[in-house]
This record gives C-alpha cells, structure tokens and sequence, in this order.
C-alpha cells in the first residue's frame, strides 16, 4: 500500500520504535522565542544537561518585543528581562540568535522560511502553535509545550505519537479577489474548529498547486485553527522556486541532490488517508469572522447570524459570541463599524500580504478615528516593503509603521488593542481577549483589513476602485 | 513532576465549550520567566474585573469551588496557544484532574508533563457530572490512576481510558528526558545517516564552526 507524505516524513525520522510506546523522532530544526524557552533553560540547567545539537537550533525574539523605539529601554521591564534570559540563554548553550538589531531578526515563521531553513522533509518544531505555517514546505511541522522544548534541547528528538491523516482536496480555482486566507477561513468555518482535532492535514488540489509559497503558508499556518497538529503541501516545483538562492538553502550540486530527493515527497496515489473531504474553492467569497473563535466566519456581504437558526448544540456557543463582539443577528457585516486595523503577524506579514494591503490602500487615507498598524513579519519584510515604497504608501495614508514582531496579534507587547475596541485583523485568532482585554477582533485577509481601516467598515474588496500606483 | 496515583476532590462546573490557553491565562503573564506562581493568574478576565477586583460571579471565587481540584469542562478544552503556561497556572491553582468530552492536542500532551490528569468522557457522561454538582454540594470525585475509575461513592462510576505510556509517566513521575537518554547511542547512530540539507552557516550542509561567520 502506499504512503502519504505525512507518512514518508514520520518513517524518516523514526529513531526509536518500541511496543506500547510513542516513537522517538528526530527533529531537523528547532526553533526558539524568547517566552516558551526560558524554563527549559532552567530545567536543563538543574539537571546538568547541555544543548544537543545547538546548530540545529535557531533563536529569535518576536513575541513580546516592541515594534516601535527599539534603540530605547523596554517600557516593559519584565519583558526586558525575558528576552535578557533569552540572549544569556543563546551565549550559554551556544545557539544563533537573530538579536532584536539583526537584519535576520523577525517572527520566527516568518524567518526560517525567508532564510532556506525551512526544507521540504525537515521536521521542524517550535514552542509555538503556528508551527505549522513551516508545512507548505511539505515539512512536518508543528508546535510544542516547553516540556518539549526542553526534551528537544536535550536530545534533538520527541517522543510522539503518530496522528490520523486527513485529506483536504480543494476542487476549483480560487476566484479572482480571494486570497489563502479567505479560503483557509471558509474550511474552518465549514467544518468547525475542533474539527481536525488528532489529525494531521494534507492540502491538497489545483487550488493548492496555484498558490504562491507565501499563500501557502497562510493556509498551513491556520491548521491549528481547526484543530490540527500540523498542515502539510507536497514540494513542488513552486517550492524550488522559492528555495533556489535563499541563504540557508544548498547549493551546486547539493541542491541537485537535494531537490530529486524532494521530488519523492509527495503522497503515492494509492496512499490511504484516515479521513478525506472535498472543498469548493470556487464558492469562496472575501471572509469576516463575527465570533470569538475562527470558525464563526461569514462572506463579506454576508450578514451576523442568528444563534436561534443553528444547530442546537451551537446555540450557547454563538450567543456568548455575539454577546462577547456586541453584535446582533441579521446586521450586514459592512455595517460593523471598526476602531483599529492590523495588518500582520505569522499568517499575513508577509512581503506578498502587504503589497496586495498597498495595492488597496494607494491614494487613500485612513477613515478618521481608525487606527491602524501594519507590522512587517520580520526584518528582512520592512526593508524590502520600504525599498518597494509599500512603507511610504502605508504611512502618506495614515497607517503606522513599525518593526518587525507579533505584536498585536496577541497583545504580549505595548501593541494592544483597548477595552471595547473592535479591530479588523490580519492575524489567526479572534478569542476573547486575545488582542486585549475586551477588544473584539474580526479575522480577515490584509486587502480586506486595507479596505477597512480607509472605509471604516468592511467592504467587499473585490468592488475595490484600486488607484494605479505612479513609479517609485 | 509529582507523580499521579489517586485523587480525591471538590468538582467545579465550569460549563463553557471551547475554553482556549488565553482564556486559561492571558498573554500578559507569559512575559515571567519562572515556572511557577501563575495560578494567581488562571482564567484572570473571568476571575478579576478591570479594576482587578474579584468577580464575585465567577465560579472559581466562590465556596467550595475557590478549592476544587477536579475542573469540569466542555468540549475541546484548552484549545489555541501551546503555552504550558496554562497546564501551569490550572496546576499551580489546585487542579489535578480535568474531565471534559475532549481536549486539544497540545495542551491534551501538556497535562501529562505537569502531573495534570485530562479525562476524556462522553458528553453524556460529563452532563451527567454537571448535573450532579448542581444536586449534590460539594460535590466530590474520587479519581484513581491504578484503577483507572472514576466513582462519586453515591451511585457513579466509570472507567477511563488513556494510554498505558500517558498513565506510567505520571503514575512514576516519570523525567521524560531522562528516558529519551537513554537512547542516546541511538540518536548517534541515526545522525550518522541523516541527511540535513542547511547548517547554521549560509549555504547548505557543510558545516565547519572554525569558518562559521554569518554574511549580514
């Protein structure tokens, strides 16, 4: 019988196979952040114990880091200290650290993809649940407790259990104006966001073959949100495209040898799957969340539903939704005023995510009373964005500008939302508080979230007037 | 870790699907860097209003619930971030056993690496549960590892399921680390013949520490 891909990687990296026992598998890359590391450090520490393979590992810093005034001392004294913890940490096992001045620096899903660390094949694991971006590389990526982050320090291996496949086929092309990140949203609202709960995804399809790297990661990076361990998309000759001359990535005949080798890595045609379901990308329209989690979304023209029309055991759940985002059933999703728009983080924050957010934005201004960030993904993003003239755009339209970081994704840093804010957002989760205590985040794709912070409320970006942009 | 055989304690009924690791402790306490003292921080904005007074509401601020040690919970509990702050801050609180219809992944794992036992139970089961703790106060559960039963000495009891690795590790207390050492011949042995195609220095595989230098 054959293999799924997500079969191949796990074979290839078993190095313990015993009865009654998960696998021990090794891990070709670890990925480090300043907040889930820091105990693992200290556990080491108390057992005497060293890094195993510190050139398997890669440090940054990007969750609680400012994105603003980065030459002065943190506001936030205990987040200085943490990332004080991360840098003595690096110094004392011997681990690279993109510091918060390198030109590496960035979030870390962000920055190994950018740099040829990410390889199709690799296992890769990180004390992050947005591991799973690392999958559209047909990589076996996902996220890890610091207990784990620990054991992989130690031993540069997991034990693990081996997850159930599903297959997700999208059927179709993506319609012209819908981007990965609306199709990402209207599988999760389909199927629910525990759906994929002890599974790891494959995705699969035309749709698939036609994004972009960038795109791809977006749709990888959500498989947490609908309950996955991980989201894989075989290699292909996109990938190589995308890897060929990035600094990280073999060369000569390495990369001969290399790429036939990733050629393997797809699922055989007679491969057995645990589950399989069929998607219709074609039906795909521009997205919105309208609930606290990511699978409460509707079309754009769509409007808030009504709690009373729904499956009875999604009842409860919807009203305190909709009491949480203080929404009523039947109000049209352009009439939801908004207070803040943020463009970024490890789903959005990407060079291609914040042309398509210019393109939108170009000869505009931010309505009045809207604040809105755009927060390059990493370093490497903001030069490129200023050397484009994205960042110009951005800020001669009232945007702000910033560095490189989670930022308001998750509110860790002096970027969050306040009280009763409602935010049109870029990033991958909408629970309560996650963006601030009491804000209300609605998830959308970054030409959505342009379009909203210059109208003040969601439109349908397809009806877009785009303004031809003068050469910079 | 403390290793788990048998618990007894108080339920709290915290009827809420979907309860995620924000939920359980927001972001703003991830900054610590210390492994314990979170369970001042367990479920904060439900526990503390913005004035960072208790909400006298919330189940967890009150008789007998502020000293349960077995949280009752709907489905898909613990879902969203991998932080293991959450199993932290549920275990520094007092919790010791978790019974919910399901949990997610990460945290599901988590649990186990913190002496927190997560009980998967039908929903049948676990509305069952809820209705007893709204009947009976105080109502407690006597939950045994060795056996894996769950009875209430009045009428309840049930057998559970979970792994017979899961079950040891925390029945001994078990240092995962330590283990996975043991091994450590059979790590060598696999690296030898391991393809990795990158190093930490630019430019693929070939990796020499004395050249190691970056280019920006």
């Amino acid at each position: 019988m054959g293999r799924t891909l997500y079969e191949k990687i796990w074979n290839s990296h078993v190095v313990v196979e015993e009865d009654a026992q998960p696998d021990i598998i090794y891990i070709d890359l670890h990925l480090i952040h300043e907040v889930t590391s820091p105990q693992a450090f200290d556990g080491l520490r108390t057992e005497n114990r060293k890094v195993r393979r510190p050139d398997r590992t890669l440090a940054t810093m990007d969750h609680a880091i400012p994105t603003m005034n980065r030459h002065l001392p943190f506001e936030d004294k205990v987040a200085e200290k943490q990332v004080e913890a991360l840098r003595k940490n690096c110094k004392d096992f011997g681990i690279e650290l993109y510091d918060l001045f390198s030109r590496r620096q960035g979030i870390v899903h962000i920055i190994a993809p950018e740099l040829g660390l990410t390889q199709p094949g690799q296992t890769i694991v990180c004390g992050d649940s947005h591991t799973a971006t690392h999958g559209a590389f047909g990589t076996l990526a996902f996220g890890i407790g610091t207990s784990e982050v620990e054991h992989v320090l130690a031993t540069q291996t997991l034990k693990q259990y081996k997850s159930k496949t599903l297959a997700v086929n999208f059927n179709g092309e993506l319609p012209v104006g819908v981007t990965a990140k609306d199709l990402i949203l209207a599988l999760i609202g389909e199927y629910g966001h525990d759906f994929a709960t002890g599974y790891v995804i494959e995705y699969r399809g035309e749709a698939i073959r036609g994004l972009s790297m960038e795109e791809r990661m977006t749709v990888c990076n959500m498989s947490i949100e609908i309950g996955a361990r991980a989201g894989l998309i075989a290699p292909d000759d996109t990938t190589f495209e995308y890897l060929e001359g990035k600094p990280h990535a073999p060369k000569g005949e390495e990369w001969e040898q290399a790429v036939a080798e990733w050629k393997q890595l797809t699922s055989d045609e007679d491969a057995v799957f645990d589950r399989s379901v069929n998607f219709d990308c074609e039906k795909v329209e521009p997205q919105v969340t309208w609930g606290t989690n990511p699978g409460l979304v509707v079309s754009v023209n769509g409007s808030v539903p009504d709690p009373k029309e729904m499956p009875k055991e999604k009842q409860k759940m919807a009203e305190s939704a909709l009491q949480y985002m203080d929404l009523e059933p039947g109000v049209n999703i352009s009439d939801i005023p908004l207070d803040t728009v943020f463009i970024g983080s490890c789903t959005n924050g990407r060079i291609e995510d914040l042309r398509e957010a210019a393109r939108i934005v170009n000869g505009y201004k931010v309505s009045e009373g809207v604040r809105a960030l755009v927060v390059p993904g990493s370093f490497s993003v903001k030069l490129q964005a200023e050397e484009e003239g994205l960042a110009k755009i951005f800020t001669d339209s009232g945007f702000e500008w910033r560095d490189a970081g989670c930022s308001m994704c998750l509110g860790m840093n002096p970027d969050v939302a306040q009280p009763g804010d409602r935010i049109a957002s870029t990033s991958n989760r909408n629970f309560e508080g996650r963006q601030g205590r009491l804000s209300r985040s609605h998830l959308v794709s970054p030409p959505m979230a342009a379009a909203a912070a210059i109208k003040g409320h969601f439109v349908d970006v397809r009806d877009w007037p785009i303004k031809v942009r003068e050469e910079v | 870790m403390e290793a788990f055989k048998k618990h007894i304690g108080v339920v709290a009924p915290l009827n809420r699907a979907n309860i995620d690791t924000d939920a359980i402790i927001p972001k703003q306490f991830l900054k610590r860097i210390e492994k314990r003292g979170y369970g001042q921080c367990l479920f904060y904005d439900w526990r503390f209003k913005e004035d960072g007074e208790e909400d006298p509401d919330f189940l967890l601020n009150k008789e007998p619930y502020r000293h349960a040690s077995i949280l009752l919970t709907k489905e898909n509990f613990g879902c969203g971030s991998s932080r293991e702050h959450a199993p932290w801050a549920l275990e520094d609180f007092g919790f010791r056993v978790i019974i919910a219809p399901s949990f997610a992944d990460i945290f599901y794992n988590n649990c186990f690496k913190n002496g927190i036992l997560p009980i998967r139970l039908s929903e049948g089961e676990v509305n069952h549960l809820f209705q007893k703790t709204e009947e009976i106060p105080e109502y407690k559960l006597t939950v045994d590892l060795q056996s894996n039963t769950i009875t209430d000495g009045k009428g309840f009891e049930k057998k559970f399921e979970v792994d017979a690795y899961r079950r040891s590790m925390l029945l001994e207390g078990m240092d995962e680390i330590e283990t996975t050492v043991l091994h450590g011949a059979k790590i060598e042995e696999f690296e030898k013949n391991h393809k990795v195609y990158y190093s930490m220095q630019d430019g693929g595989s070939t990796f020499n520490p004395a050249e190691k230098k970056r280019t920006i």
